[in-house]
């Protein structure tokens, strides 16, 4: 049988004709370089790869070799902390081998092989263990303790067990035995092939929030674990600072941020910021529950490709634990663009804007893939995707966001006048929406306040009022307008400045709980409540104005720490004796 | 590489604008550099961008003007395109593919390059940090320039870009440094382009400090695709060899563009947005994110790609894919230009993403982020009493709107209005915008 050799380069799209047969979507090493690519295509004798590396350099007649498996990951302990490239290959290993540039056909483990880890096992001799149940346990970080899964589909016999002690990943730590008598060496590695979603028992219903200390977010648009989100956004309008926000605050176990087709720059902030960030829960550095997937603009585009999978994958994995695990995708445009051109090299049939027919099919599989389960082993866990789009042109009819919001639950829609008068995060609030509002009903009644729903839905209506409002203002001015809808204009100027607009920057503002969020909102609708009350009594605006409300809530969000927040429910109670002075003085008049 | 595996072919298939389709030679290596030798000994540079068993497709950027297809030789260069790289590269001045073209005689040097660099580690970079003051209000201070930055500048055609960027380059405070180095890349300039940088780079006494790259518009326009590249390929020698803080100038990358699109239709490839490929932000993005500083090296690359949008459109390909990849934008406004503000930054458009983390007490001072946020603010809310202003009349307007007409007003005036040779300092502009700040009432400066 003759090997298949090169007959095509185009760029990062190569055929390969020859007898050897390659099955759909193995993986194989190109060339004399050995460079890493995946099967694309497959026609008669000859085979379309896409490369993972720079192919300049190569030539036609070189050999192609196939690993006779798909794409995989190597999933095991020390994953967490770790930054890969979008074929799991760990940046830091590859900065020791080729230094600060890249270099091509440098094969690397994904897992460190040296490292001992403690193990800890949890299966006894003589136990069953079926598909994903727990062998034993490994304290990865400290605040996360990696469960070693049996990775095999078929169910066995545990005939040995490594006792506790200190083994490497590749070391066996369990011998298994099959029904027919055959028997399997385990180590703490388990492969999975990045196109296959990793099975669980039963989907959840998602209802329960993950809270990101984001007001807009956590009050007026929530997500829930294991639902999706789109963050579609112009450049300059904040994504991946909203991105990086949810990543260090939102209460998920791990966070999965892939990095897909984007600036390096930002990649190094995440690097720098997140070991000197604590985590609110465990007090942790961000770190200790970050796995970072960093293929960069200027890095091979099949990989970028790749980069979306591979980051889907580990996160299913650690769902598998039982972890509550959130992926931030930034950004999915650049990840379907990297289709665009991997299919336009394949003289595919464009369909919109030369994005191929399969779009949105690779979409709806990629969202798809969330959700919150009960695993086989007994455990749940959710994996939430947030992916960040960035519209061509800033126009959200285009390709990639209008069929992204076909696939996900929550949109929250970055807005461009907004950023330019620096709003921040820019959600346009008359765009944006979440569909779990009723899924998390319950939730609230039982974690949160009762009247929680209540509130936030009395703010989200007062805003609606005021856009209304701004539109007739622009063409009368706001002279005209009567009180009663000044009034609506001043608690939504409020509401805008004091409660939506969120600075990052601060340290005060950058993470608020959800108690507090709470307060803010019934402090403002309580306010407004009764001075609409004396407006409609006949009390002029100007009067209500002068108890100083209007220049003081804007403040509160900089000025009242987490840990003082009863201070809001204090403010509350002055603001409302002074609307009662106000009250009893015209009493008279009136 | 391997320099000895150089064959010669004589006769070509055929050729199609500036691509020229060869039987393949065995051992061809694609991405190789090609050198074609005319009969009357002239020589053509080109590359080779797709092999199959029977057609080798080239790409050759000085023109294919008067290449036959017999009697043309073709040298297989057996490795990529690449340039040779000399701390006496500065003062002198190439063609956009590399070549000396100020009769001083070839760079002679062991180190040579491949053109296309490659991707720096993500994690071997470090996060910039260190501000640049140019001595210009609005970029200090709302849009501060960080070291290792890549901040384009969106400019029309017909407002005077260039003198923008002459003075970043005149005023900054980089310039004072001993290490300092400009690489130059003009991409299909105008003649009188070039001229005004050579001259105003003369007169200031920097021109040792330049290497110049330039492709005129009246020179092979495919040239202009190795222009960026050989240019930033220089730059990284410089800077992360030698340890120069080099500030990299790309003009005009929408020419650049063009041209990428150019080779791309006659490859027959499936086009994407208003018929650019759809590889455009890869393209773009291997040329942008060179810039940068790299942990443990004391050098470092400043980018300010200039390009013009086609008909003033921000949403274009070109500047919409720049400004995802750019670290920022400065945009120019053409109402601005002509109410005869210079330089016509358009603030509310113009954004530097490094900024928040490169000013303040350590760098700056401390009240610079609540300032440039206020600014933001009260100067976007006047441009909704602007537009309040056309529709009622200016005299219809409350007290605080005409307060804040005033305000923009002023602060066009005084604050984004600069003379050529007027350069202030951080402090003074921050005093200035305060004061500036002041003509509105205290309960509207809410960001203070």
């Amino acid at each position: 049988m003759e090997p298949k050799k090169i007959t095509k380069i185009n760029g990062p799209v190569i055929i390969a004709t020859g007898d050897e047969s390659f099955a759909m979507h193995d993986m194989v090493y190109i060339g004399v370089h050995r460079l890493l690519g995946e099967v694309i295509k497959l026609d008669g004798k000859s085979a379309t790869i896409q490369c993972y590396e720079d192919t300049s350099g190569m030539k036609i007649g070189e050999e192609v070799i196939t690993t006779n498996a798909p794409l995989s990951l190597s999933l095991g302990p020390g994953m967490i902390g770790s930054v890969y490239d979008g074929i799991q290959r760990p940046l830091k290993m590859l900065e020791e081998i080729s230094g600060p540039f890249i270099k091509k056909g440098v094969q690397i483990s994904s897992l460190d092989e040296q490292k001992k880890w403690h193990f800890t096992p949890t299966v006894s001799i003589e136990d069953t263990v079926e598909y994903n149940f727990i062998l034993g346990t490994v304290k990865e970080t400290e605040s996360i303790t990696h469960k070693i899964l049996y990775p095999n589909h078929q169910s066995a016999k545990i005939l040995e067990i490594a006792p506790e002690g200190d083994y490497c990943i590749n070391d066996t730590i369990a011998k298994v035995q099959f029904p027919d008598g055959q028997t399997l060496e385990l180590t703490m590695v388990q492969k999975w092939p990045v196109r296959t979603p990793r099975p669980y028992k039963q989907r959840l219903q998602a209802n329960i929030p993950l809270l990101t200390g984001q007001r807009v977010i956590d009050s007026i648009f929530p997500i829930t674990k294991g639902g999706t989100a789109t963050i579609p956004g112009g450049f300059g309008t904040g994504k991946t600072m909203l991105q990086h926000q949810l990543a260090k605050w939102c209460d998920a176990d791990i966070i999965v941020y892939i990095g897909c087709g984007e600036r390096g720059n930002e990649m190094t902030q995440v690097l720098e910021d997140f070991p000197k960030l604590t985590d609110p829960r465990t007090g942790r550095p961000l770190m200790e529950r970050t796995i970072l997937i960093a293929n960069t603009s200027n890095m091979p585009v099949a990989a970028r490709e790749a980069s979306i999978y591979t980051g889907i994958t580990i996160a299913e994995y650690y769902r598998d634990m039982g972890y509550q695990v959130a992926i931030m995708a930034d950004s999915t445009s650049r990840w379907a663009e990297a289709l665009r051109e991997i299919s336009g090299r394949l003289e595919e049939m464009p369909a919109e804007e030369g994005f191929p027919s399969y779009l949105p099919s690779r979409l709806s599989e990629f969202y798809g893939r969330a959700g919150r389960t009960l695993n086989h082993n007994g455990t749940d866990g959710s994996v939430t995707i947030i992916g960040a789009v960035s519209p061509q042109g800033s126009d959200f009819s285009e390709p990639v966001t209008q069929n992204t919001r076909r696939f996900v639950h929550v949109f929250w829609g970055l807005d461009r006048d907004l950023a330019y008068s620096r709003h921040y995060p820019a959600i346009n609030w008359m765009i944006s929406y979440s569909e779990y509002i009723s899924n998390l009903e319950n939730w609230y009644d039982k974690n949160a306040e009762e009247d929680f729903l209540v509130y936030r839905n009395k703010i989200v209506k007062l805003l609606n009022e005021e856009n209304e409002l701004q539109e007739i203002a622009k063409v009368v001015g706001q002279d005209v307008l009567s009180d009663s809808k000044k009034l609506i204009l001043e608690i939504c100027k409020c509401i805008r400045e004091g409660f939506l607009q969120q600075n990052a920057n601060s340290e005060i503002d950058t993470y608020v709980p959800l108690l507090k969020q709470y307060k803010m909102i019934k402090l403002i609708v309580s306010i407004y409540e009764a001075s609409d009350t004396l407006i409609n009594k006949g009390i002029p605006m100007s009067k209500i104005k002068e108890i100083g409300f209007f220049e003081t809530y804007p403040k509160i969000k900089n000025e009242v720490a987490n840990i003082e927040m009863a201070k809001i429910d204090e403010m509350e109670e002055q603001y409302l004796d002074s609307l009662d002075k106000i009250a009893e003085e015209y009493k008279e008049v009136l | 590489m391997k320099n000895k595996w150089i064959f010669n072919i004589f006769g070509l298939e055929s050729i199609n604008g500036p691509i020229v389709y060869l039987k393949t030679p065995k051992n061809i290596m694609f991405n190789e550099q090609v050198e074609f030798i005319l009969p009357n000994n002239e020589t053509r540079l080109g590359n080779v961008i797709c092999i199959d068993e029977n057609v080798t497709m080239i790409q050759v950027y000085e023109g294919t003007n008067g290449i036959r297809l017999d009697k043309t030789k073709t040298i297989l260069k057996g490795k990529p395109l690449s340039i040779k790289l000399s701390e006496d590269m500065l003062g002198r001045i190439f063609d956009g593919t590399g070549k000396p073209i100020d009769g001083l005689g070839e760079i002679h040097s062991d180190i040579e390059r491949d053109i296309n660099g490659s991707s720096i580690n993500p994690i071997s970079r470090e996060y910039p940090r260190n501000y640049i003051e140019t001595g210009i209000s609005s970029i200090d201070g709302l849009m501060t320039l960080i070291r290792g930055q890549k901040l384009p500048i969106f400019s029309g055609s017909g407002i005077n870009h260039n003198e923008l960027a002459n003075k970043i380059i005149t005023d900054s405070n980089i310039g004072k440094e001993e290490k300092f180095a400009i690489c130059f890349g003009l991409m299909g300039a105008e003649f009188e382009t070039a001229e005004y940088f050579k001259n105003s780079l003369k007169e200031n006494g920097s021109l040792s400090k330049v290497v110049m790259f330039q492709n005129l518009s009246n020179d092979p326009s495919i040239e202009r695709i190795l222009t960026p590249k050989v240019t930033l390929t220089c730059a990284e020698y410089l800077a992360f060899d030698l340890g120069y803080h080099v500030l990299v100038i790309l003009t005009d990358m929408t020419a650049y563009a063009e041209s990428l699109r150019e080779v791309s239709t006659l490859k027959g490839e499936i086009p994407s947005r208003k018929g650019y490929p759809g590889y455009l932000y890869s393209d773009l993005a291997s040329i942008y994110e060179r810039a940068g500083m790299i942990k443990g090296k004391s050098g470092s690359i400043t980018e300010i790609p200039i390009l013009t949008m086609p008909n003033d459109d921000i949403s274009h390909p070109i500047p919409d894919l720049t400004g995802y990849i750019t670290e920022g934008q400065i945009v120019l406004s053409r109402d601005l230009y002509q109410k005869g503000i210079v330089p016509p930054v358009d603030i509310l458009n113009s954004l530097s993403r490094l900024m928040k983390d490169g000013i303040g007490e350590k760098y700056t001072r401390k009240d610079h982020a609540k300032i440039s946020d206020q600014i933001f603010a009260s100067y976007s809310k006047a441009q909704d009493v602007r537009a309040l202003a056309k529709v009622l009349g200016e005299n219809d307007l409350n007290d605080l709107d005409k307060q804040y007409l005033a305000f923009a007003n002023t602060f066009e005036e005084k604050f984004i209005n600069q003379k050529q040779d007027e350069r202030r300092t951080i402090n003074e502009t921050l005093d200035l915008a305060l004061n500036i700040l002041n003509i509105l009432p205290k309960e509207e400066l809410t960001k203070l």
